[in-house]
């Protein structure tokens, strides 16, 4: 039988084949995401606290090392401690009213209705709608002269409003574009997690008497915190880099060219927005460098604390 | 009951009505928006104003960027996550769990951190003002890895992978045999997200291009930062570059909705 050895040798060729494929191959599946997610997604990462501790700035080609001189500068920077509060005070009016309110609807929906479908894809249509484009509706909207909102408001006897000029108008205007633009699409993942609320607790909850009101605050609210951690900490981490909505503002406002100062007293340039400055107008991206890592450390603090907050909150939000 | 209908019809209203008038207001002549009461229907005058768009700004050519640039991103992140999903969930290697903890504690740092050194890498490869610049650094992301991975764990049943194992399917095989098939309902609603997000996306675009090659989004911004303040141009650029999406939203809307909402639960 001279065919036999043949096998075997055939048989083992495959076996190595088969080694090859079920150990390796998988590292090949994986390979194309962690190439590119390692170049452009962690590199990036890295590589902006090397900038952060150099001159560097995009006209000369030598980067002197000065250490922590870039971080010493910002904390000193009025500018910087500008934009942190601006930053803060639009994260609170946009976040804040807009999970109340995506909880309550959430809870609206979570029961047998008519035109659910209907409903869900309204909720979603704002934020379908491109930051850009809402921003340009809603400064029509906010308009002093011939915005909607402002006639609507002279009928109850208000002058005309300049809603971009103020600090606290400003912040109201932005917060009311990031709401519009993210209240539903939260409503929604709060839907999700209320539709896995086992329905006996809200039977029997019934049958004790309980009002809608008090089965929200006793039975969902508890029973979706994971799902209200979750949101809040996404949340959060959102509104500590809002900048498309303040750059564009100030452009469509009529400050002309696209604003990086956020308007003409930076009275609602963020965080995020005073980093673009730095960088891509003035090119100075050791200065950049270092303003987005302590925006970073911003975003953990604040992230961190609702997270402990959140987790520590008994029973109501509401 | 009535009251919970009141309040979600207040809510379609308040979410469709900044869009219907936008569309008035592109439709019509700037004159018309100092009148009081303000006007509240449309009028005839969009397809003018809006070959005014085509005329001050490159339209036609942002439109062509924004679908070669979403579509191939689209394509991409469906196939790069479905293969890299289903080695997360269902192959095993060294190092897997490890490589999917960082994937996700990844997602929750902000991109906006890297901008920089991602500035100073496309200008080394030369890649500024070019569409690469959007396409190759968004080939594929952590989310969409995480999504498909979770849908795969969950859908994809290991006695069928074992089935094909024993017909001799190789890896390759049974991705392609066995794990698309399974796959395309998510990797479809993965797409449609994806889409959308590249279609929307504004800051990097604005960084990395200029506006004689723009995508829509950053034509649209050009359009709304003129030093006079002309609504109706902006407006009805608005419409011509939301519309086409807003079209996909409501055909496919459910479904979108759908893989939103399961996301959500699992993560």
């Amino acid at each position: 039988m001279s065919s036999l050895p043949l096998a075997v040798a055939r048989r083992h060729r495959r076996g190595v084949r088969h080694t090859l494929d079920v150990r390796v191959s998988p590292y090949a599946y994986v390979a194309p995401f962690l190439l590119l997610f390692c170049a452009f997604g962690l590199f990036p990462l890295a590589y902006t606290a090397w900038v952060s501790l150099h001159d560097w700035t995009l006209l000369s080609d030598e980067h002197a090392f000065v250490g922590a001189a870039n971080y010493a500068t910002l904390l000193a920077d009025g500018y910087f401690w500008n934009a942190v509060f601006n930053t803060l005070s639009i994260g609170v009016l946009s976040t804040a009213p807009q999970l109340v309110l995506a909880i309550w609807l959430a809870h609206l929906l979570n029961r047998p209705l008519r035109f659910q479908t209907l409903f869900r894809v309204s909720l979603l249509l704002p934020n379908v709608t491109s930051v850009v484009a809402v921003v340009v509706i809603f400064s029509q909207l906010f308009g002093r002269d011939f915005g909607l909102i402002n006639w609507v408001l002279s009928w109850f006897g208000a002058g005309a409003v300049d809603w971009a000029a103020g600090t606290a108008t400003s912040h109201v205007a932005l917060s009311t574009m990031i709401m519009w633009r993210w209240t539903g699409y939260n409503a929604l993942i709060f839907l999700a997690a209320m539709q896995a609320v086992p329905r006996e607790l809200y039977e029997a909850a019934t049958l004790d008497g309980a009002s809608g009101f008090t089965q929200l605050r006793r039975i969902t609210l508890p029973m979706i915190r994971p799902t209200i951690v979750f949101v809040v900490v996404v949340s959060t981490i959102g509104a500590m880099q809002i900048i498309a909505e303040p750059l564009l503002f100030s452009a469509s406002s009529g400050a002309g060219g696209v604003g990086a100062s956020g308007g003409p007293d930076r009275q609602y340039q963020t965080l995020a927005l005073f980093v673009y400055e730095q960088g891509f107008t003035k090119f100075d991206f050791g200065y950049a460098a270092a303003a987005s890592w302590l925006m970073f450390a911003a975003v953990v603090l604040v992230a961190g604390v609702n997270y402990l907050l959140t987790r520590r909150m008994r029973g109501g939000l509401a | 009951m009535r009251l919970r209908y009141l309040t979600l019809v207040a809510v379609v209203f308040f979410s469709a009505f900044p869009l219907y008038y936008s569309v008035v207001v592109a439709s019509r002549h700037n004159s018309a928006l100092a009148q009081v009461p303000p006007p509240l229907l449309p009028g005839g005058n969009f397809f003018a104003n809006v070959s005014r768009v085509f005329d001050t700004v490159p339209f036609g050519l942002a439109l062509l960027n924004s679908v070669l640039v979403a579509g191939s991103i689209s394509v991409a992140v469906m196939f790069l996550s479905t293969l890299a999903g289903f080695a997360f969930a269902k192959l095993r290697f060294r190092g897997r769990n490890a490589l999917l903890l960082v994937t996700v504690a990844t997602m929750t740092v902000p991109a906006q951190l890297g901008i920089i050194p991602l500035y100073l890498l496309m200008v080394k490869l030369e890649w500024t003002g070019t569409m690469y610049a959007l396409v190759v650094p968004a080939l594929v992301n952590a989310f969409g890895v995480f999504f498909m991975t979770q849908f795969l764990s969950r859908a994809l049943p290991g006695e069928l992978l074992e089935a094909g194992r024993v017909d001799g399917c190789t890896t390759w095989g049974l991705f392609w045999h066995v794990v698309l098939p399974v796959a395309r309902p998510a990797a479809a609603v993965l797409g449609m997200l994806t889409f959308m997000s590249a279609w929307n996306d504004y800051f990097w675009p604005l960084v990395v291009l200029t506006p004689d090659n723009p995508t829509v989004q950053v034509a649209l911004s050009t359009l709304a930062s003129g030093y006079v303040n002309d609504y109706v141009l902006g407006l009805a650029g608005t419409a011509v570059g939301t519309l086409p999406l807003v079209l996909v939203f409501a055909l496919f809307g459910r479904q979108i909705i759908g893989g939103i909402m399961q996301g959500a639960v699992k993560g």
